[in-house]
């Protein structure tokens, strides 16, 4: 059925809203293209001088001409490292080669040598858990000296640092996800692994190297004077090691080199879901800036935001007289059957159930599932504990995190508390998450954390006899707040790699449907769910 | 009327025939040499007649096979064409000999204008005005430069048996003589296996003004003039008709003295008296001089059609087939003006070099009258005329006909060879040309302008880069073309323009819009339904074939190599100019010695190794510097064989 929208198109909040988005846009869009400009222009131009292409072009003339390209952790370590890693000083996301989409990870040399900060090991990982997930052939356009040095304890030792890297390369090729490398600069010591356990290895002449420890430490470890080159140069790799594979002239070559190598990969699509013919929405998704309140605190139907997403605006609700606050349904993106579990305000018992018995029929049935959460919680207080809230919740929360279909999961506004694990947050491992600009992510809100904090002082004060001003309280609740504001932020969150990205909230649409293009590049499993308590 | 005729020639005017001939209800037999047996002719015709090799003497020169081919798929008549056999009176005679209608004038009518010093005594015979000259016998070169000086310099020396420009000289003073005579000989040889020349005087501001006659043996009548004077190198470049400037007294006086031609040799059929006019005074009924008579249909007889909606060929086959003239010179009328540009493959800024190639597209504007023999796909081969098209456009003015024509010249299409399409639309805005104010020395003065190589805009290049970096999105791909969640991606594109490499940036902004960037311009593009559209300049067809991206310009084709990153060889580094012994073994043979120069791939020598031979081949081209393994030689694996020079040290 098509969803009828209510939205006054001219109204004064219309107008307020689509004004305080954009501003919001502006940050992000801002934060963005200082990710994107890389190292700064003079690294730039040295790097180009070098007769390279700039990371980004790589990445462009790898990729087929105009094929979509969904970047993830574009605003990575945004705000980190004192500013000295832009996007975490790597490329990463899904594109398409020959018609096959890839996951791209692309080394920015402009960033610091492209050495591994934490957040940068922690994108690469990041980039490849998903084409783990997704099946999606891995191509890496190495140009990295390693390892970032002064940051070495939190890059090398712990199980989620470099070492994955190649732990997940092995595991992957081993799955039958290919593994290709481009060498298009340094490969030094660990990050010689990178093409060493690829499956298909390119190399540049004269600009590509390869080698455990560079010429400064062959000196100093064994008195052998060498050049990069002959120590691990394009020739030397391709001719006398076999490290690599294909020598390539220059980058142009080497990126013509790799598209022919995933051209030859002759994969196919698993048959997973019906397409049908995409149908553009029956609203025009430019509304969602006017229609989506620019305060968290404002309710309003989130129906208004799925009648700008799907295709043809037709949403067959699922349930729609029980448990009201969770919105359940079948609708297509892009031609993609999806069940969308959307909030409605916040998760009551009935809700929670609704929403697990909607996540298995969509598990019976083989379809992705889009969560569109903007949630403050479970409801709290006597009447819901004791009819037993936390056990109804517990049953969502089992259904979202033991589901075998592809979860995309969009913030489109409040993710708090346990609401969070219900509508599939980071740690329900969604194939992506994204968020939108005026989202905002925590424990729980700013006032609330300092308001527990708060009792816990005052009722400690008041045993010990003492007084506490109403002034000293806010004082004391002041910075909680603050800090909570600070690090509820999707830019603070992106930073830190919690989500995939920040979106355009016009942009859902297209997003979501080139996530879910990416996922089912993966068979679908059959789900076998845990035990729910009833 | 004829049930079945065969045409014995090829290429537009087969087609051409076989056109009228269908539309009458009359079958047709095409012939064919080895060469053309795909061609568009034989497509067209009911039947075909394979009659030899690619060489015009191995098949459209050899009367026995044509005739045989009329007799054996029992055509009643042969039409000749232009060129070939079309006026080779023994031919005619042949033809008629075995029992079939030749369409086309007698064997005597033919002999008669086929020499042309007997002609113009023959025409001055019969009362009209011929050019002052010599046309003896006396060949002995000082007696030709002797007449020479009598009629006066400069003067022409033509081929007795010539036509379309070979074996014709200018000579501006007598010690230039000899050479060209001796040159103009040589090519009249060659080309008509009789070298007897004419000398003529030269007419300084001449116009080349033909006039259509058509006869039944007896009668004959005129169909106007033709203005032929837009020449290179005596080879017609655009016609049209009527002349311009042209009175109604001189029409008048060069109709008759044309009808008195035809009549003085019993002429039947299409025919064409040519004369030269000496326009320097304006066209003057005084001025004007017998040339030569074609008996036969000429290549530019459309312009004659369009004008007055008479088909020639249809005249043909009825007279030929014992019809009365269908019309009396009462009853011709001229209506409007037509134009007729020849579209060759040829490379006009390398001096008119006759070209070659598989046409990747041919494909001309609608309402444009287009007589072709070749298709898209079919081949200009080195055998034949290397013409591709006639393009022939009519108006009711002059004006109105020859922005016509400028238009059909922008709109077409023709990709796989370099043509002179340019040329012709820079004749067509010519402005002296656009004036009437012609002579057949007009092509020659303003050559170089002419001829220069159209400035390539740089929307062409941004055209050319777009069509390469298409978007090849499947599913949701081409919906969300372009997408990019913040930064949009920047491409890289190379093509080649001739020795010119045009690089841009690409940046995909949607389904139907892109950025182009061309060093310092940003040129915004939007796709239509017609094409992209750069900086909303008008739609242009654009094609991508065979490795090539072809952009229909007004101007002309503009054709870009594809540049394939993949093409490029991987030189292996200093390694490769060394052979090395790829395993131990026994040098069988070396087939190279120091200083010999070598290809990539080149023998050098064989290796015996388990009980095989191995062969090994140069890496790259070079020069052989060294041999460090003599026959019979045991050698280590690695041990190095033969060395090449370095490429610096060969260069």
């Amino acid at each position: 059925m098509q969803l009828k929208s209510s939205f006054l198109a001219g109204s004064e909040a219309a107008r307020a809203n689509r004004t305080a988005h954009l501003a919001m846009l502006d940050t992000v869009a801002e934060a963005a293209a200082q990710a994107a400009a890389g190292g700064g222009e003079a690294a730039r131009t040295r790097h180009v001088a070098r007769g390279k292409m700039a990371p980004r072009d790589r990445v462009a003339n790898l990729l087929d001409p105009g094929a979509p390209f969904l970047e993830i952790g574009a605003t990575a370590a945004h705000g980190m490292y004192d500013g000295a890693a832009p996007c975490a000083g790597v490329i990463a996301g899904v594109g398409r080669v020959m018609g096959q989409e890839v996951m791209v990870v692309c080394n920015d040399a402009t960033v610091k040598g492209g050495t591994y900060y934490p957040m940068t090991v922690k994108k690469h990982l990041r980039a490849q858990e998903i084409a783990a997930e997704c099946a999606l052939p891995c191509v890496y356009l190495v140009d990295s000296g390693g390892a970032n040095l002064p940051n070495q304890d939190e890059v090398f030792p712990d199980r989620d640092h470099f070492g994955r890297i190649f732990y997940n390369q092995a595991r992957m090729s081993a799955a039958g996800i290919p593994q290709i490398a481009v060498v298009m600069g340094s490969c030094t010591a660990g990050g010689a692994y990178v093409p060493a356990m690829s499956d298909v290895t390119i190399i540049v002449k004269e600009q590509g190297t390869i080698f455990l420890a560079g010429p400064p430490l062959v000196r100093a470890a064994t008195g052998e004077v060498v050049s990069a080159e002959d120590l691990g140069g394009g020739d030397v790799h391709t001719r006398l090691s076999g490290v690599a594979d294909y020598l390539a002239e220059d980058d142009a070559h080497a990126l013509a080199l790799a598209r022919r190598a995933v051209g030859n990969l002759n994969r196919a699509r698993p048959a997973t879901v019906q397409w049908q013919t995409p149908e553009d929405p029956a609203y025009d998704p430019d509304e969602i800036l006017s229609v989506v309140p620019a305060d968290l605190r404002t309710p309003y139907d989130i129906r208004e935001v799925i009648a700008r997403v799907v295709d043809g605006s037709r949403f067959d609700e699922f349930k729609a007289r029980f448990g009201e606050t969770l919105v359940t349904g079948f609708a297509h993106v892009m031609g993609c059957p999806v069940g969308i579990v959307a909030n409605n305000g916040v998760l009551f018992s009935e809700a929670a159930v609704k929403g697990a018995h909607f996540v298995e029929l969509c598990s019976q049935r083989g379809i992705p599932l889009v969560f569109l959460q903007n949630i403050t919680g479970f409801m709290v207080g006597r009447k819901y504990e004791n009819e037993g809230i936390a056990r109804h919740g517990a049953k969502m929360v089992t259904a979202v995190a033991t589901t075998n279909v592809p979860k995309i999961t969009m913030l489109v506004g409040g993710s708090f508390g346990a609401g969070n694990y219900g509508m599939a947050g980071r740690a329900y491992s969604p194939r992506f998450l994204w968020t939108w600009p005026n989202s905002r992510i925590s424990v729980m809100g700013g006032e609330q954390a300092a308001g527990v904090l708060a009792t816990v002082k005052r009722d400690g004060i008041e045993r010990a006899g003492g007084t506490w001003s109403a002034e000293d309280e806010a004082e004391f609740k002041r910075p909680t707040i603050e800090m909570f504001d600070r690090q509820s932020h999707p830019l603070y969150a992106s930073a830190r790699l919690w989500d995939d990205g920040i979106v355009d909230p016009r942009k859902t649409r297209a997003v979501l449907a080139l996530s879910l293009s990416a996922s089912l590049n993966a068979p679908i499993e059959p789900t076998r769910f845990g035990v729910f308590r009833m | 009327m004829f049930a079945r005729i065969l045409i014995a020639n090829r290429g537009e005017i087969a087609c051409r025939v076989i056109d009228t001939a269908r539309r009458m209800g009359v079958s047709t037999v095409a012939v064919h040499s080895e060469a053309d047996a795909g061609a568009r002719h034989v497509a067209m015709a009911d039947a075909a007649v394979a009659i030899g090799g690619p060489a015009p003497k191995d098949s459209y020169l050899r009367g026995d096979a044509i005739i045989a081919a009329a007799l054996s798929t029992g055509a009643e008549a042969i039409h000749p064409g232009y060129g070939f056999l079309s006026e080779n009176p023994d031919f005619v005679e042949a033809v008629e000999a075995a029992g079939l209608v030749f369409i086309g004038p007698s064997a005597a009518a033919i002999r008669a204008m086929g020499l042309k010093d007997a002609a113009k005594r023959l025409m001055a015979e019969a009362g009209v005005p011929v050019v002052p000259g010599y046309h003896g016998d006396n060949q002995d070169p000082e007696h030709l430069a002797g007449a020479a000086d009598a009629i006066g310099y400069p003067v022409l020396i033509k081929a007795v048996a010539g036509g379309g420009g070979k074996g014709m000289r200018r000579v501006d003073r007598p010690a230039d003589f000899p050479a060209a005579l001796d040159s103009a000989r040589g090519e009249a040889a060659t080309a008509f296996g009789n070298d007897a020349v004419l000398i003529e005087k030269y007419v300084e501001k001449p116009r080349h003004i033909e006039v259509q006659v058509f006869g039944d043996g007896t009668r004959a009548v005129h169909l106007f003039e033709r203005d032929c004077s837009l020449q290179r190198r005596h080879q017609k470049v655009i016609e049209e008709a009527p002349a311009p400037g042209m009175t109604p007294e001189m029409r008048a006086a060069m109709g008759q003295a044309a009808v008195r031609a035809a009549e003085a040799i019993g002429y039947k059929g299409a025919g064409t008296v040519e004369f030269i006019v000496d326009a320097s005074d304006g066209l003057r009924p005084d001025r004007f001089w017998f040339m030569e008579m074609n008996t036969r249909l000429q290549v530019e007889h459309p312009v004659t059609e369009a004008i007055t909606g008479v088909d020639l060929v249809e005249w043909q086959l009825r007279v030929a087939s014992g019809e009365a003239l269908p019309l009396a010179q009462d009853a011709l009328r001229i209506t409007g003006h037509a134009f007729e540009a020849r579209l060759y493959a040829e490379d006009v800024p390398a001096g008119f070099l006759p070209a070659t190639g598989t046409l990747a597209h041919l494909a001309f504007p609608p309402g444009v009258r287009a007589d072709t023999g070749v298709r898209t796909g079919d081949t200009i081969s080195p055998w034949y005329d290397p013409m591709i098209a006639k393009v022939i456009v009519h108006g009711p003015t002059r004006a109105v006909a020859l922005a016509r024509l400028s238009r059909a010249l922008e709109q077409t299409q023709v990709a796989g060879s370099v043509t002179n399409l340019a040329f012709l639309g820079a004749l067509a805005r010519h402005p002296g040309f656009a004036a009437g104010d012609v002579d057949t020395g007009l092509i020659a003065r303003d050559l170089d302008r002419l001829a220069a190589p159209a400035t390539v805009p740089s929307w062409a290049d941004a055209l050319a880069l777009l069509a390469v970096s298409g978007s090849t999105g499947g599913a949701a791909g081409g919906a969300l073309a372009g997408f990019a969640l913040w930064s949009h991606l920047e491409r890289a594109a190379v093509l080649r323009r001739g020795e010119e490499v045009v690089t841009g940036r690409i940046t995909c902004l949607g389904r139907d819009a892109a950025r182009v960037k061309l060093d310092e311009t940003s040129l915004d593009a939007t796709l239509r339904a017609d094409g992209w559209r750069i900086e909303g300049q008008g739609a242009c067809p654009v094609l991508v074939a065979g490795g090539q991206v072809h952009v229909f310009a007004p101007s002309g084709t503009i054709s870009y190599a594809l540049v394939d990153p993949l093409a490029r060889e991987a030189a292996a580094g200093a390694g490769a100019g060394i052979t090395l012994s790829p395993m131990p073994g026994l040098v069988k043979a070396v087939f190279v010695a120091p200083g010999q120069a070598v290809a990539a791939g080149d023998r050098l020598a064989v290796l015996e190794a388990m009980k095989m031979e191995h062969t090994l081949t140069a890496a790259r081209d070079g020069v052989v510097a060294e041999v460090l393994a003599a026959p019979g030689t045991q050698v280590e694996a690695g041990a190095a064989l033969i060395r090449l020079a370095d490429e610096e040290a060969a260069a």
